[in-house]
C-alpha cells in the first residue's frame, strides 16, 4: 500500500488515531494524507512510530502532541499546542500556530512557517523549535533545554526564567523575561543556527541571529533579587 | 520595695508573630517548609456517627461482610481503576521522597490493593515495578512527562492545584534537586527548582476539556483522566472539572501537605477539607453527577473514622499524602537499619527541629530518611520496612472504617451517608451541612431545633 487517506468529514479522529497507534507501527501504508481536518482537535497524538502524516488543511489544538518519531506535515494553520510534549521525529506547519506551540517538548523539530502566537516553546525541555516569522509574549517561558531559532520577532518578556535553553533572534525582541540576557554568537551557535534553519527549509544568514540565554541568576534564592520571584 | 515583672502577652503580637517579624527583617525571603497547615481547623474529629440502635439495624462486626471494593473512572474510561480498598495513596514526587519510599509506597498499595500516584517529576522505575495501579500525574511543570509513561500508567491526573498550595506550584530546593532527579527534571542539578503554577499549553476549563481529550485519545480512551484541585472555590472548580471530562475529581484541602512551600501559602491559602468536600458533593448532586463522576477527598485523612466520615459525607474515595509518611516514620524518634533501631533525635535537633514537630521536608535532611535524596540518609527507610508498615497502617484504616460502617447498618462502606453524621460544634455542622449533634440544624441552612 502507497498512501492512505482519511477524510475527517466523514471518519471521526478517534478512528485515525486509533490506525496511526496500532496499525501504522506494522507498516503498510507509506504516508498517512487527512483530508477535511477543518480545525479538529488532536489529530495525529501519541504516534509512536516513524510514520509519515500529511494534514490538508488547518487544525485544531494539539495536533501532533506528544509524538515520537512520525514526520507530520500541516499543510495550513494550527491551533493551540501543536507538537506539544513531543519527544522525537518532526512536526511541521505550514502556516501560523496559535499559543503554546512546542510547549515542553522534550524533542524532535518543530517548524512553523508562519508567526507563531503566545508562550512559543514555553517549557521548552529539549526540543527545537524553528520559526519563519514571529513569535508572541512570554515566549520560551521556563525553557529549560532546546534550541529556538525565530526569524521574525519576538514579543514582550522572551525567555522569562529560562534555565538552559538558548534562543536565537534575527528581528527585534520587544522585551526580555527575568533572568534573560543576549549574549554573543559563538561559532557553536552559527553552526546550529545554520543546521536548524538548513533543517528547516528556511534561507536566513546565521551571524544575522541574537543570542538569548539565562543570567543564571535565579537559578538560588536570593534576597537581593527583588520582586523577580 | 519588691518589684514584679509584668508579662502581658499581646494577642495579635504574640512571641510567634514577634518571631516571625524577626526572621522577616533578618532575611528578607519568606519561610518555606514542609507538611501541611498546622493550625486548628474545623476537621472530621468535629464529626460523629450515629450507630444503630433501635432506629437502624447494625451489622455484626466479626461476621457479616463489608464491601470495600472501589471503582474509580466509570464516565467514560474504557479501563476504570478498580481498587480493593477506597483508600488510595496521594501523589507525591520522586525527589521530595527517595527512591526507596516511592517503592515502599508501590509494595503496601500493591499489597493491600489501592493505588499510589506519582508526582512533580515524573515516573520512576521503582515506583511502576512496584505498583500494580499507578496513577500518573499530569502537572504545570510536566518535569519528566513523557508519553511512553503515559501508556504505562493505569489512570492519568491532571493536577491543577494541591491544598498545601492552590495556585501555586512546585518547589523543590536546591539539597534535593540530585543528578538523578535532576536528569528526570532536565534541569541543571542543585538549582532551588520552583515549577510552573499554570500547564504551559492550557488556560482553562474549555481548554481542558481539550487537553482532556488529547489525554483520551493518545491511549485510546481506555485511562481514567482524573481532575486534581487545591480546594478553594470547591463548588464552582468542581463543576469545571465535570464539564471538562474528568471521570474522578480529586478535592485538596488545606490540611494537605507538601514537600516545600511558602508558609504564608499553607496556612492562609485555601479552605479546610471538611468545607471543601460539603462544596465538591454538592456540586456533583446539583450536576446530576453523583456516582457518575468519582469524588476522591486528600488533606488531613489520618485514620479509619476520617475515612468513613468522608464517605459518609459524599466521598467516593480518600487519599493520603502525610499520614502515609509518618506510618513510614516520619517524625519518629528512632529509624530502623540493618536490624537496628537507631535515634535520630540529635539529626532533628541539629535542623532545629524535634521528633513530633519536624516540617524540614524542604531541606533534604530528613532525620528518618523519608524526604531527601541523600545517599546515605534515604538508607535509613529500607523499602521492605517501610512498605510493611504503610500496608499495617492502610489495613487498619480499612479495619476501622468497615467497623464503623458495620455500626451503621451498612453492608458496603459506600453505603454511609451524611445522614449517619451528626456535628459536634456549630463550625463543623455550618462547613460539613450536618446537623449539630441532638438537633436538626445545620446552620446556614432554614429549619428549626
Amino acid at each position: 500500500m502507497e498512501n492512505l487517506t482519511f477524510d475527517l468529514s466523514e471518519t471521526p479522529v478517534n478512528t485515525l488515531n486509533h490506525y496511526l497507534h496500532h496499525e501504522a507501527p506494522k507498516g503498510g501504508a507509506r504516508k498517512i494524507i487527512v483530508t477535511h481536518p477543518d480545525g479538529a482537535h488532536n489529530i495525529a497524538v501519541g504516534l509512536d512510530c516513524p510514520v509519515e502524516v500529511e494534514i490538508l488543511g488547518h487544525v485544531g489544538y494539539y495536533a501532533g502532541g506528544m509524538n515520537k518519531a512520525a514526520r507530520i506535515v500541516i499543510e495550513g494553520s494550527a491551533g493551540t499546542g501543536v507538537g506539544e510534549n513531543m519527544m522525537s521525529g518532526t512536526v511541521h506547519v505550514r502556516g501560523f500556530a496559535s499559543n503554546g506551540a512546542g510547549a515542553s517538548a522534550h524533542g524532535g523539530l518543530l517548524i512553523i512557517d508562519g508567526d507563531a502566537g503566545l508562550r512559543c516553546g514555553i517549557s521548552l525541555k529539549g526540543g527545537d523549535i524553528v520559526v519563519g516569522g514571529s513569535v508572541g509574549s512570554f515566549s520560551a517561558f521556563m525553557a529549560q533545554a532546546g534550541r529556538m531559532v525565530i526569524c521574525g520577532d519576538a514579543g514582550d518578556a522572551l525567555g522569562d526564567s529560562l534555565y538552559e535553553a538558548v534562543l536565537y533572534v534575527k528581528g527585534n525582541i520587544k522585551s526580555l523575561g527575568a533572568d534573560a540576557r543576549i549574549e554573543p554568537l559563538a561559532d557553536a551557535d552559527i553552526a546550529a543556527v545554520s543546521n536548524l534553519l538548513q533543517q528547516a527549509g528556511m534561507d536566513h544568514a546565521p551571524r544575522d541571529f541574537k543570542r538569548v540565554a539565562s543570567k543564571r541568576e535565579l537559578y538560588h534564592w536570593n534576597a537581593d533579587a527583588n520582586q523577580e520571584y | 520595695m519588691e518589684r514584679h515583672l509584668t508579662l502581658e502577652e499581646s494577642y495579635g503580637y504574640d512571641r510567634k508573630t514577634l518571631e516571625y517579624i524577626r526572621k522577616a527583617a533578618a532575611h528578607g525571603l519568606y519561610e518555606i517548609r514542609g507538611m501541611g497547615a498546622k493550625r486548628k481547623l474545623p476537621n472530621f474529629d468535629d464529626l460523629v456517627f450515629l450507630g444503630a440502635s433501635m432506629s437502624r439495624y447494625a451489622l455484626e462486626g466479626y461476621r457479616e461482610k463489608c464491601v470495600t471494593r472501589t471503582l474509580l473512572g466509570t464516565r467514560f474510561a474504557k479501563k476504570p481503576v478498580e481498587l480493593e480498598i477506597p483508600i488510595t495513596i496521594a501523589g507525591m514526587s520522586f525527589g521530595a521522597l527517595s527512591a526507596n519510599v516511592k517503592e515502599a509506597l508501590g509494595r503496601a498499595a500493591t499489597e493491600v490493593g489501592t493505588s499510589t500516584t506519582t508526582g512533580d517529576g515524573g515516573m520512576t522505575q521503582e515506583e511502576r515495578q512496584s505498583s500494580k495501579t499507578l496513577i500518573y500525574q499530569c502537572l504545570p511543570s510536566r518535569y519528566g512527562f513523557n508519553p511512553d509513561d503515559v501508556r504505562r500508567a493505569d489512570a492519568i491526573e491532571v493536577v491543577i492545584g494541591q491544598g498545601a498550595k492552590p495556585g501555586g506550584g512546585g518547589m523543590l530546593l536546591g539539597q534535593k534537586v540530585s543528578a538523578r532527579v535532576a536528569g528526570m527534571r532536565t534541569l541543571p542539578a542543585g538549582v532551588d527548582q520552583r515549577s510552573a503554577c499554570r500547564h504551559p499549553d492550557w488556560t482553562g476549563p474549555d481548554d481542558l476539556a481539550i487537553k482532556i481529550q488529547e489525554l483520551r485519545e493518545m491511549t485510546d480512551w481506555e485511562k481514567p483522566i482524573y481532575v486534581k484541585v487545591g480546594a478553594t472555590r470547591t463548588f464552582n472548580d468542581v463543576k469545571l472539572a465535570v464539564h471538562s471530562g474528568a471521570d474522578v475529581v480529586v478535592v485538596d484541602g488545606m490540611q494537605g501537605g507538601t514537600a516545600a512551600t511558602q508558609t504564608c501559602f499553607i496556612e492562609h491559602i485555601g479552605i479546610p477539607t471538611l468545607a471543601a468536600l460539603r462544596q465538591a458533593v454538592e456540586a456533583l448532586e446539583d450536576l446530576d453527577m453523583k456516582g457518575k463522576v468519582q469524588l476522591i477527598i486528600s488533606g488531613g485523612i489520618r485514620s479509619g473514622p476520617d475515612v468513613a466520615k468522608a464517605l459518609a459525607m459524599g466521598a467516593d474515595a480518600v487519599a493520603i499524602g502525610q499520614g502515609v509518611m509518618i506510618a513510614l516514620g516520619c517524625n519518629g524518634d528512632t529509624y530502623r537499619q540493618n536490624g537496628q533501631n537507631i535515634s535520630a533525635v540529635a539529626d532533628y535537633n541539629a535542623l532545629g527541629a524535634a521528633p513530633g514537630y519536624c516540617h524540614h521536608c524542604h531541606t533534604g535532611q530528613c532525620p528518618v530518611g523519608i524526604t531527601t535524596q541523600d545517599e546515605i540518609l534515604e538508607q535509613r527507610l529500607e523499602p521492605a520496612i517501610g512498605a510493611k508498615r504503610l500496608k499495617n497502617y492502610l489495613k487498619t484504616l480499612n479495619m476501622e472504617l468497615t467497623t464503623i460502617a458495620r455500626a451503621c447498618g451498612k453492608q458496603n462502606v459506600h453505603h454511609l451517608e451524611r445522614e449517619d453524621l451528626a456535628a459536634l460544634t456549630l463550625e463543623a455542622a455550618a462547613m460539613a451541612n450536618v446537623p449539630l449533634a441532638g438537633t436538626n440544624w445545620v446552620p446556614g441552612r432554614t429549619g428549626g431545633i
